[in-house]
């Protein structure tokens, strides 16, 4: 694989850009306030550019086309919940909670249910799903440096939470809010224009049928490039060229495999036209048929796509980077207008990721062999274009991709490093004071180390899968403590900790079942896989069922809370 | 004649009053009773929530009838399924374009409504 000069020029320009706003951004920075919230100074529309800026993750960028390829029409479900989820956020939580005051879950557990040991509970939620929504950011960020240049993976993942971490350390959020509205508007243009020049090229290929009936097959010969050996099964007897290692032996020339299993890598391969995909053992390359379809055999299936759905519908609200976002805004109205205008934003960017997921099957089907779905996106422009447009267009997707990691980790480490400033290495209320930026730039430190580590030994996994199971986990906790404080009064502390410990706890299980445990099958896997399904209502139950039980801890104030929370700030003297 | 009767009548002196100072300073009852959490204040906050919440629940249950059930009335008609419009299958088009201006607009009339019940709160506290 050659290095594609476009895209590392690309990759830099954004890392540079990145920290150039960031440094502009530290000589505003004075005190903590300026650090978490940019001084609520900043106007709807800016807003709105960040949050979105900062949520279209690795997971959107690249994750949703790569699971569209591979899985189809069942995978739009995903951009679908990601948006949905600001609705969610809108009906439910929006207005209240910039008029609660709260700068982060923690701070609103405590205003809320005066608890210091809820607020304790939920700062350990925010750092657990917080680390591991950072995880598949890094791995993205290594999956992209090595497609581009050729680079290992630790290369990109380190680099990244390098980049993140000083600048988080040493601007905060004032600065962010630029870099984040900054790098929507760059991930817009970098999905639109690439698609829209891929489009032209499908066109001018007298519209090569996008999914036929059978599996996918190399439309023209085709080099194949395996770094780290894999195990792939080969349907009907293929004869390829060959150069490096199959089946455990070096081999160069012709060489005819076999129907059934076989190992190749680190080897360069020639598969002949119209033979088909050879695909990755485990995954499943489905046919033209069941691809266009949604997937409707069995229960269990179903549940996986409601599953899904609740997840993502309900999980943004509790993701710990969207929240502290909304108290930047001056006001309730003005917090709900800001997530409208998101809604709007994000929907225009989710109409074109999945275009680059159906050109993939069969213009990049080389994907399903080295089960690296998730770079379809990066490699579509050079296989489909070429000279100038391919280096161009290619330089753009990674520019985008590289705007998608950093805006959204550097969203998740500054909330991560706010909660364990305040709450684990004790600077004493950093939120308003104006001393404890010390305090802050260590937290960020280790809040960019964990993770880091995390994804040098997690490697292999989805994108868009991890990030899911980290909206199950916040939809099973952070969720219901929200909907039920904000318009339910008989929430109780107690209630609220049994609630987050059983519904979040089994979420947190299942993820953890579901990325390192054994490998299950059927409904087992389902409940695993997708755990929202039963994990929220669980949570609900139990948050409603023991706060009825401890009614006399119903906070005195309960009254004065609702009142604040739901009457416009022009009643306030 | 109109003329003629502008000009003859000059403008009157009125006194012109901005704002009803002595009103306006005083903290209005049920605005006390807003801050005491007591009666009538109580009654009206609930009143409120009761509003927003029953707002957020329509327009929650708007999206999940519409697009949300979109998995079962696929997995209960397959022929739905394989439907085309302009050359492309109908699950695409609705998951891929059409959810979204859904969104928005589910988005924007909670919004206003939600604008509304707060305006309706404020007069209500305000008129008292």
């Amino acid at each position: 694989m050659t290095v594609n000069v476009a895209g590392l020029v690309a990759v830099v320009a954004v890392t540079l850009a990145t920290i150039a706003l960031g440094l502009y951004g530290v000589r505003l920075a004075r005190t903590t306030s300026d650090f978490l919230v940019a001084s609520r100074a900043v106007s709807p529309t800016w807003n709105a550019a960040a949050i979105s800026g900062e949520y279209l993750s690795a997971a959107s960028f690249l994750g949703i086309a790569g699971l569209v390829m591979k899985n189809g029409v069942d995978m739009l479900w995903y951009p679908v919940g990601f948006a949905a989820g600001y609705l969610a956020l809108l009906l439910f939580v929006a207005a209240p909670l910039r008029r609660s005051g709260a700068y982060t879950l923690p701070d609103f557990a405590e205003t809320r249910l005066a608890s210091p040991r809820l607020r304790s509970l939920t700062t350990a939620f925010v750092v657990f799903i917080g680390w591991f929504y950072l995880v598949p950011q890094l791995q993205g960020a290594g999956l992209t440096l090595g497609t581009v240049t050729g680079a290992p993976y630790w290369v990109g993942a380190v680099g990244v939470a390098i980049v993140v971490t000083a600048n988080v350390a040493g601007g905060g959020m004032r600065s962010i809010t630029f870099v984040q509205a900054f790098q929507y508007w760059l991930k817009l243009t970098a999905i639109v224009f690439p698609v829209a020049v891929l489009l032209l090229a499908w066109q001018a290929d007298q519209r090569a049928e996008l999914a036929p009936p059978t599996a996918p097959v190399f439309r023209a010969a085709t080099d194949v490039t395996v770094r780290t050996p894999v195990r792939v099964e080969v349907a009907q007897p293929v004869t390829i060229q060959a150069d490096g290692r199959i089946d455990g032996t070096d081999r160069t020339g012709t060489t005819t495999l076999a129907a059934g299993t076989h190992e190749i890598g680190p080897a360069t391969v020639t598969f002949p036209a119209d033979a088909a995909v050879p695909h990755l053992v485990g995954l499943a390359a489905r046919n033209g048929t069941s691809w266009l379809t949604p997937s409707t055999t069995g229960g269990s299936a179903l549940f996986g796509v409601y599953s899904l759905i609740l997840a993502t519908f309900l999980g943004t609200m509790g993701l710990p980077h969207v929240l502290v976002r909304f108290y930047t805004n001056p006001d309730g109205a003005a917090a709900r207008r800001t997530t409208l205008v998101v809604l709007g934003l994000l929907g225009t960017f989710y109409l074109f990721p999945a275009l680059y997921g159906a050109l993939g099957r069969v213009y990049t089907p080389e994907l399903f062999m080295t089960g690296n779905t998730d770079a379809v996106v990066l490699v579509l422009p050079g296989a489909m274009l070429d000279g100038f447009a391919s280096s161009l267009v290619g330089g753009l997707v990674a520019a985008g991709a590289f705007a998608a990691f950093l805006s959204t980790a550097s969203g998740l480490l500054v909330s991560v490093a706010g909660v364990l400033a305040a709450d684990v290495l004790g600077a004493p209320d950093v939120s308003r004071s104006a001393g404890s930026v010390a305090g802050f730039r260590w937290a960020a430190v280790l809040a960019g180390a964990v993770p880091t580590v995390l994804a040098l030994q997690l490697h292999g996994l989805d994108v868009s899968q991890v990030v899911g199971l980290a909206f199950a986990v916040a939809a099973s906790s952070f969720c219901p403590l929200l909907v039920l404080g904000i318009w339910w009064r008989g929430l109780t502390d107690l209630g609220a900790a049994a609630g987050l410990l059983v519904g979040g706890g089994a979420a947190a299980v299942a993820v953890l079942l579901a990325v390192a445990g054994p490998t299950l099958t059927g409904w087992p896997a389902a409940l695993v896989a997708q755990p929202a399904a039963w994990t929220v209502p669980l949570a609900f139950a139990v948050m409603v069922t023991v706060s009825m039980a401890t009614r006399r801890r119903i906070p005195g104030n309960v009254g004065a809370m609702m009142l604040r929370l739901h009457a416009p700030e022009s009643l306030r003297h | 004649m109109a003329l003629t009767v502008e000009e003859s009548s000059r403008p009157q002196r009125v006194r012109v009053v901005l704002g009803d100072m002595p009103q306006a300073r005083r903290t209005p009852p049920v605005r006390a009773e807003l801050d005491q959490q007591t009666g009538v204040g109580e009654v009206l906050v609930r009143g409120l929530v009761r509003a927003q919440l029953g707002l957020a629940v329509r327009m929650a249950a708007l999206v999940a009838l519409t697009v949300g059930s979109l998995p079962l009335v696929f997995a209960l008609f397959p022929g739905l399924a394989e439907t085309t419009l302009f050359g492309i299958r109908l699950p695409w088009l609705l998951l891929g374009v059409a959810a979204y201006p859904l969104f928005v607009g589910a988005g924007w009339i909670y919004t206003r409504g939600a604008e509304r019940n707060e305006r309706d709160f404020v007069e209500l506290v305000e008129r008292s």
